[in-house]
């Protein structure tokens, strides 16, 4: 096998045992990157001095016997939203194209003290908005498992990057299923934590009250050591929860023998569902029961008003995220005349800014404005409310729930309009309104490409999922299958 | 009158917490420009507020002395609009929910007790200064970027000028005791933006409301609104078009002029923060808070007039500042005399310290030095007029009022012997006063008792002076 086959929790035993060395991982991965990067287009920027530099000290740290966590040496990709200090942090706008932060993001740092080399920024839809990657300002990323499709999004490059091995870890960022569409779409396990369990610090934001950073990996394993190291309350983030962070990989291969889980009927019997992705999901669910695990069916009869609730709230929350990128104090300025600060307001944010994201300012800035404010902004919130309602009164009956985490698998670039694309994230937003953890799993393919189960947890238990998840991943071998890139 | 002044106030407040409202940065007055910022204040992107907890609790502690309410839950509310100096483009403020509400403050104005309703006091962050340069260029100076802000709101209750100016008098006062503020409008610690209309109270027609910016002092604040008034009861009157608008007041010219006109209210687009839960302030801190109130200069006031027999006007003046209150608190405790210390606070104390730019604080003679200046003119040691000369002595010298009186001889001459020649001089150099007082013109004495005054540069006991004056001419 080779190195860039191996998953985090292999190269970390490698690693520890002095089998490898850090420098000899970073190199394993450059190599692999050099090979297939031409055609997976996951990295907008490869930080492989810095890489080769961090992994040097590390190799020191660990002659000199110092004290170095499970992932010391193990290369991650990090979404270009999270600030990475003096790298670039685009968020792959043109507004942002030559700033480079003066800070780490908390789940950056988090990963410096664990002594995990950055090899590079992920591609990623502008601002994270969209769910292919093909919003860009920059390039297209395509999946390893086609090259024809897109990898899904907005963590597009994050998961391309696993997927093709090009890092066996990756961050990324998840507002209406932004890790776990991707990870579905490549093949890869993708988790968003509960609302509040990773610190925001540092994430650029696009709806601040859905978003939350979380782990892409290629096993359940991965995913939970990853996790283990961003999760935990930080006090820069004023919404981040302070709670004590269970030890995630302990509890693993405590199996779900006896647990209750929900199967959603609205998102795996529903409209829209594809017929194989429906096929492999009704599979997972018997392999779930085979394993001890009671599923039955459940509705949560306002799930379907998650779509408007998510389109109202996440261009609301955006058009006032994004109003500081204004040519002011940092970031593109427009080099045409103006006539007054508010025309080069105008125009620095006319030239700076993609399509979908002005879209979606203009969108928000209507919901917000008076007179439409109750209409729009203030219902959405109700329902929203509503929508969390279901999930409660879910969990009063099972510990987990279980659907489709795509309503289908990738697809060819441009194949999708605006509106059909939409309804790419229906299966993901509801756990974002209602600020539970969600992961995906692989769990098959039709017609050759990747499909993934998503498991539903109710807020910070990730633990259990992680333990379902790992028990369901045991039991197959989708991860086991790597594209032939 | 049918026409009736409807004037409603928003003051905004500096709070004079160490750092500021969302982030860990001094909040500091007058430090080279953008010296002060980090990437919360500055909106870097992916930065995050965190609320300063004692900011909040200096509001609820304005809210609680103003009679508010305050919120069991409430939150932070984004301001949106877009300005240089706003580094997010937007003010994280409070909107629907604020911290503080439904209160009130009264005081006397024009002779009158006024009732003025609070309608709420909340908390939001200030915003950076621009700078305009000569060259047409703009620079910003985020270092007041996220300085902790209040806002108090009042219902549109004044009906006239010197209402708004008492208000602002007792509100500043006020601060200035719940030391949550240091209120100087003249470093724009304190701003006040008054909205004046008026209505008719036969027929509840309102005229449109004007906003008036660019007060810089209370007397500004007073003048401005003095001329807004008189400039709409006149537009009435002549039956001119008035506007919903915002006006400047030109201090050189004493009038107000149009800023801008409003079509349709401003839309800041409100809604509630997502990077901030919601604010729930703990009812037992809240206990604590109130039950650590100072005492309030209104409440001090009415002390002052009970316990030390003061007259309300003394007692006005002594609370308006709670350092001056100290002051005289600590003065009459060891003096046993209020009313003489009342005097000297309000009179020397206070003339040395206008004289000097000084504040009480900073006053070099001690409360206890100044009680002892005080007895020794009360156990009849020295002359009121000598203690003139001995106060400006012991506060350049340290001394006590002994000390000084010691050293310099100006102890009282209660000695009938030794004042004997100089009496009979007194009477000898005088024949013509001598002659009036002997025909009964009592006011003669006078003359002779400033004679014997002047020749012991003020030593003389003036009550003994008189009393052998009087025997000596056979009264
Ligand atoms: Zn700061």
């Amino acid at each position: 096998m080779q190195l860039h086959e191996l998953t985090a929790y292999e190269l970390s035993k490698k690693l520890a045992a002095g089998e490898i060395s850090a420098r000899e991982v970073v190199a394993g991965y450059y190599e692999r990157i050099q090979a297939v990067e031409d055609r997976v287009q996951a990295f907008v920027c490869q930080t492989r001095e810095l890489a080769e530099k961090k992994a040097a000290e590390i190799d020191e740290k660990r002659a000199a016997g110092e004290p170095l966590g499970p992932l010391a040496g193990v290369p991650i990709a990090v979404k270009d939203l999270l600030c990475t200090k003096g790298l670039p942090t685009t968020c792959c706008s043109k507004i942002l194209e030559d700033f480079r932060p003066p800070y780490d993001a908390t789940v950056i740092e988090r990963c410096h003290q664990a002594h995990m080399p950055i090899v590079g920024k992920t591609n990623m839809d502008e601002f994270a908005m969209g769910s292919s990657t093909e919003n860009s300002a920059f390039q297209v990323t395509r999946n390893p498992w086609d090259l024809e499709t897109v990898p899904g999004g907005s963590s597009g490059g994050s998961a391309a990057a696993v997927a093709a091995c090009e890092a066996p870890l990756a961050l990324g960022s998840d507002t209406g299923g932004s890790i776990r569409q991707p990870a579905a779409l490549c093949g890869i396990v993708g988790m968003k934590p509960t609302y509040g369990r990773v610190s925001r610090y540092g994430l650029i934001a696009y709806a601040s009250s859905l978003d939350q950073i979380g782990p892409f990996a290629r096993t359940v394993t991965d995913c939970a050591l990853l996790l283990q190291v961003i999760a935990g309350h930080d006090p820069r983030d004023a919404t981040s929860a302070d709670l004590p962070v269970p030890d995630y990989v302990a509890t693993l291969d405590a199996g779900i023998e006896g647990l209750k889980i929900g199967v959603i009927r609205e998102l795996v019997y529903g409209q829209g569902i594809h017929p194989g992705v429906k096929a492999r999901v009704l599979e997972a669910i018997d392999t779930l029961q085979n394993l001890g695990a009671e599923c039955e069916e459940v509705s949560l009869p306002n799930i379907d008003y998650s779509m408007p609730v998510y389109y109202i709230i996440a261009p609301a929350e955006c058009s006032s995220n994004l109003a500081r990128f204004d040519g002011v104090r940092y970031g593109h300025r427009t080099n045409r005349s103006v006539s007054d600060i508010y025309d080069l307001f105008a125009k620095t944010r006319g030239e700076g800014f993609g399509e979908e994201v002005r879209l979606r300012i203009m969108l928000g800035t209507y919901a917000l404005s008076t007179g439409y404010y109750d209409a729009y902004y203030l219902k959405a919130l109700k329902v929203r409310t509503l929508i969390k309602k279901d999930f409660d009164t879910a969990w009063e009956k099972y510990d987990l729930l279980v659907c489709p985490t795509s309503p289908t698998t990738a697809w060819k670039f441009g194949e999708f309009d605006q509106l059909a694309l939409k309804l790419a994230d229906i299966c993901t937003i509801p756990v974002n309104i209602a600020g539970v953890a969600g992961l995906s799993v692989p769990c098959g393919f039709d017609d050759g490409k990747p499909v993934g189960l998503q498991l539903i947890g109710k807020p910070f238990s990730e633990d259990l999922l992680l333990r379902a998840a790992y028990a369901y991943e045991q039991a197959t071998d989708w991860h086991k299958q790597r594209p032939a890139l | 009158m049918a026409w009736q002044p409807c004037i409603g106030l928003e003051v905004h407040v500096e709070l004079a917490t160490e750092s500021k409202m969302f982030c860990g940065c001094r909040n500091e007055f007058a430090a080279p420009p953008n010296s002060l910022c980090c990437p919360v204040c500055l909106g870097l992107p992916g930065s995050l507020p965190v609320p300063n907890r004692k900011a909040v609790e200096y509001v609820i502690r304005t809210g609680l002395a103003l009679n508010c309410q305050v919120a069991e839950t409430c939150r932070f509310a984004r301001k949106n609009y877009f300005y240089p100096d706003l580094a997010k483009n937007f003010q994280i403020s409070q909107y629907d929910e604020p911290l503080t509400y439904g209160g009130y403050i009264e005081f006397v104005a024009d002779g009158e007790p006024v009732r003025i309703r609070i309608r709420r006091a909340h908390l939001e962050e200030d915003t950076g200064k621009n700078i305009h340069l000569p060259d047409g260029r703009s620079l910003v100076d985020y270092n007041r970027c996220g300085v902790p802000l209040m806002e108090i709101v009042t219902e549109p209750d004044f009906t006239t000028a010197e209402q708004c100016r008492v208000y602002l008098l007792e509100l500043r006062s006020l601060l200035r005791y719940l030391e949550v503020s240091e209120a100087n409008m003249e470093e724009g610690q304190l701003r006040a933006e008054p909205t004046v209309n008026l209505i008719n109270s036969q027929t509840g027609q309102r005229t449109p409301k004007v906003e008036i910016k660019n007060l810089a002092s209370i007397k500004a604040v007073h003048d401005a609104v003095q001329y807004e008034i008189n400039r709409q009861l006149h537009a009435v009157e002549h039956g001119e078009e008035m506007f919903q608008e915002t006006r400047r007041w030109n201090q050189q010219r004493g009038i107000t002029t149009v800023m801008r006109r409003k079509e349709t209210a401003d839309d800041y687009m409100y809604f509630p923060e997502p990077d901030l839960p919601p604010l729930s302030p703990d009812p037992q801190w809240v206990a604590q808070i109130r039950a650590s109130l100072p005492e309030l200069p209104q409440q001090r006031r009415a002390r002052f007039i009970s316990q030390y027999g003061l007259p309300q006007y003394d007692a006005e003046v002594l609370t308006a500042s709670k350092s001056t209150a100290d002051y005289f608190e600590a003065v009459a405790a060891a003096c046993a005399d209020a009313k003489a210390a009342s005097n000297w606070v309000m009179g020397d104390v206070q003339a040395y310290l206008n004289e000097h730019n000084l504040d009480i604080t900073s006053f070099p003679l001690e409360p206890q030095r100044l009680a002892g200046l005080i007895n020794l003119i009360n156990e009849g040691v020295i002359s009121s007029k000598i203690a003139k000369q001995v106060f400006p002595e012991m506060i350049a010298t340290s001394r006590t009022a002994e000390q000084v009186v010691e050293e310099k001889g100006l102890k009282q001459i209660d000695d009938a012997g030794q004042l004997e020649a100089v009496i009979q001089e007194a009477i000898a150099a005088n024949p013509k006063a001598v002659e009036d007082f002997k025909n009964g013109k009592q006011k003669a004495l006078g003359a002779l008792v400033g004679f014997v005054m002047r020749q012991t540069k003020g030593q003389a006991n003036p009550q003994l002076v008189n009393q052998m004056l009087r025997q000596k001419l056979g009264a």
